[in-house]
């Protein structure tokens, strides 16, 4: 973990930031205030914070259902965030998209999206109009270890290195596809050796390690930018909880739930903050406390804020 | 006025919006180097190189889904469906994605994508190759959707398609691309959503779009011919935005009202037609509306099966001697 005392500290804050707003979403779905599907991704902050960090503002994302980490990461406005989940007109997509489609441009993100695999080829896409206008923009992917079986998927992989786009696809392998584990459903001993048949650079990193995820796409941007195509990397992560709030969790045990806890990506980097660079727990306590602010203040603005109007169903749809 | 093929047309369509356009890209199978294989794109690779027209691998799902990025970030794609079958191949890129992609963001992003196919059989291609998807548009909210029947229609409307900020399904027909008709000189659009009275008449409206319009019109010419019936052919040409209003304008004079096409009758354009006459103007029917369309049975190779399940002009004839009698 060589990366400066400061970036460190940032991404700490802005994995505590994830964390918060995910545990405040879980809390306001039992109350019923959050409708619709929410697939928290508790336990994956390290992955989401150490790709976008590694980005400039104006790089594409497309990410997924479980992608508010990414989004937030990214830098979208906790506000309108809180908002959408609510189901308000101000949210970040008025109330229409909800937990699985926040969508920013002005942060370069092109949309959460609730169908696996679906983003890779639109970031597949960006990434060929970034090499087309030659601006120097990369477009990141973020998607599961269920992806990699959706023809979407290959069909984007193969565009991709066959036209050097600058893209770059980073799996998040929380080892299960919703409830059916990796083993069931892939036959690869990892998921990367799925970039082989692509000729495809394709890097493998501890997901739970966001000075790993930091480096391996910052690396990546530099070979896209640079006009060397696509990356794959593979991000071993895990999911706290369940594929979304009332999964029996049925499939996994509570020792191997247990044992990733112990690698959880937030105390890890602490550990290290602490012991490395010095941190002491009243700092910790205080980027906390700026975090528990802030999502109280983005639930209470979300709670203020008015639902869409019912006329509002005929509009944002045609220009 | 100059005469050109539907092909002709919709090439020069291409060529002067990718002058005026530097933004618009086609891609598509085999539409590059060896010009499409309706001929279609001939030419435009030499033209305008290998970034605007780009020869994709077979990756329907792949290349449409790319074509969401490209124009969520300020490119104007034109992804080309070789057979519009292979739409089902893609139906995840088209329906879920390009479609929606505005109206889930609140307006945030928009996606202004023409998707070029062409539909329809009479050729022998069998049940993969010779669907009419157009229901399944008008159907699923997203797309506006646009079924030239005239070299001089495809031109004006797929100017305009390309210039529209939402994605638009363009769909030809594989039998038109070969038809001649006159086409203005110079720059000209023609609004999408207008239909157009193609032949005037007095004594029923017949409504189509596509190919089936040119039957429409023969069979007209037969009723007049043959049995003194003076039939008004109105073209659609677009099933999304609908213009019923036309069609009503021509029941007010005619009261009796065929609609034909060549997709299948079930759940199909015609039925959707019929439905919203029903709602506006029922009082100016004469006599129950009368649909002539394709059976529903996948669509046969053997030209004897072929010309049953798809409507032919005498059927359209015989449809509107037995309207006129009701």
């Amino acid at each position: 973990m060589a990366l400066p005392k400061d970036l460190l500290l940032s991404m700490y804050e802005r994995m505590a930031l994830i964390r918060a707003f995910e545990e405040a979403c879980v809390q306001l779905y039992m109350e019923k205030e959050i409708r619709g599907s929410f697939h928290p991704c508790v336990g994956q902050e390290a992955t989401a914070v150490g790709a976008c960090f590694a980005l400039n503002p104006e790089d594409y994302m497309t990410c997924t259902y479980r992608g508010h980490g990414a989004c937030i990461a990214k830098g979208i406005d906790v506000n309108a965030a809180m908002a959408e989940m609510l189901g308000r007109r101000t949210g970040v997509s008025k109330g229409k998209g909800g937990s699985m489609h926040w969508t920013d441009p002005s942060i370069g993100l092109l949309g959460e999206n609730a169908i696996v695999a679906a983003g890779v080829p639109i970031a597949a896409g960006a990434a060929l109009s970034a090499q087309l206008d030659r601006n120097g923009r990369v477009a990141l992917t973020i998607f599961g270890d269920g992806a990699i079986n959706q023809g979407a998927f290959h069909e984007a992989l193969n565009m991709a290195q066959l036209w050097k786009l600058p893209l770059i696809l980073l799996c998040e392998n929380n080892f299960y596809a919703e409830m059916t584990p990796l083993a069931k459903s892939n036959p690869l001993a990892q998921v990367a050796d799925r970039a082989k048949g692509y000729n495809m650079r394709a890097v493998v990193v501890d997901g739970n390690d966001v000075c790993a995820v930091y480096d391996a796409v910052r690396e990546a941007a530099r070979l896209a930018r640079a006009g060397q195509g696509p990356t794959f990397i593979e991000a071993r992560t895990y999911r706290l909880l369940g594929h979304m709030i009332g999964d029996s969790e049925s499939y996994r045990t509570k020792e191997e739930v247990a044992q990733w806890r112990e690698r959880d990506p937030i105390k890890r980097l602490r550990a290290h903050l602490a012991q490395a660079e010095g941190v002491t727990d009243a700092e910790f306590d205080a980027m906390h406390a700026r975090v528990q602010q802030q999502i109280a203040d983005a639930v209470k603005f979300a709670r203020e804020s008015p639902y869409p109007d019912p006329e509002e169903a005929y509009t944002d749809f045609w220009i | 006025m100059r005469e050109l093929t539907y092909t002709q047309a919709l090439r020069e369509a291409l060529t002067e919006e990718m002058e005026r356009d530097p933004n618009i890209i086609l891609m598509g199978e085999d539409i590059g180097a060896y010009g499409g294989v309706f001929r279609v794109t001939e030419g435009l690779l030499a033209r305008f190189g290998p970034e605007r027209v780009r020869d994709t691998p077979i990756s329907e799902a792949g290349f449409i889904g790319m074509g969401v990025g490209l124009a969520m970030t300020g490119k104007r794609p034109v992804p080309e469906l070789m057979f519009m079958d292979f739409a089902l191949v893609a139906a995840d890129s088209i329906w879920n994605q390009a479609a929606k992609m505005r109206a889930m963001s609140g307006g945030r992003v928009k996606v202004p994508m023409v998707i070029r196919a062409q539909q329809g059989g009479g050729r022998g291609n069998g049940a993969q190759h010779s669907q009419s998807f157009e229901a399944l548009f008008t159907h699923i909210p997203g797309f506006k959707v646009v079924l030239p029947a005239t070299p001089a229609d495809a031109k004006g409307l797929l100017k305009s398609a390309l210039r529209d900020e939402n994605p638009v399904m363009f769909i030809e027909h594989k039998l038109l691309y070969n038809t001649k008709g006159p086409v203005p000189d110079g720059e000209y659009t023609i609004p999408l959503g207008v239909a157009d009275v193609k032949r005037e008449g007095s004594d029923l409206t017949i409504v189509s779009y596509s190919r089936q319009l040119l039957f429409a019109l023969e069979a007209a010419e037969t009723l007049q011919k043959e049995h003194g019936i003076s039939a008004e052919v109105i073209d659609l040409r677009c099933t999304v935005p609908m213009d019923i209003e036309t069609i009503v304008k021509s029941l007010r004079k005619t009261h009796r009202l065929l609609i034909t096409h060549e997709s299948h009758a079930s759940c199909g354009v015609g039925a959707e037609i019929a439905m919203r006459v029903m709602e506006t103007a029922f009082d100016e029917l004469d006599a129950p509306i009368m649909r002539v369309a394709g059976l529903d049975v996948p669509i046969p190779v053997a030209k004897t099966l072929e010309d049953v399940v798809l409507p032919q002009p005498d059927a359209i004839a015989r449809g509107a001697l037995k309207l006129m009698k009701g």
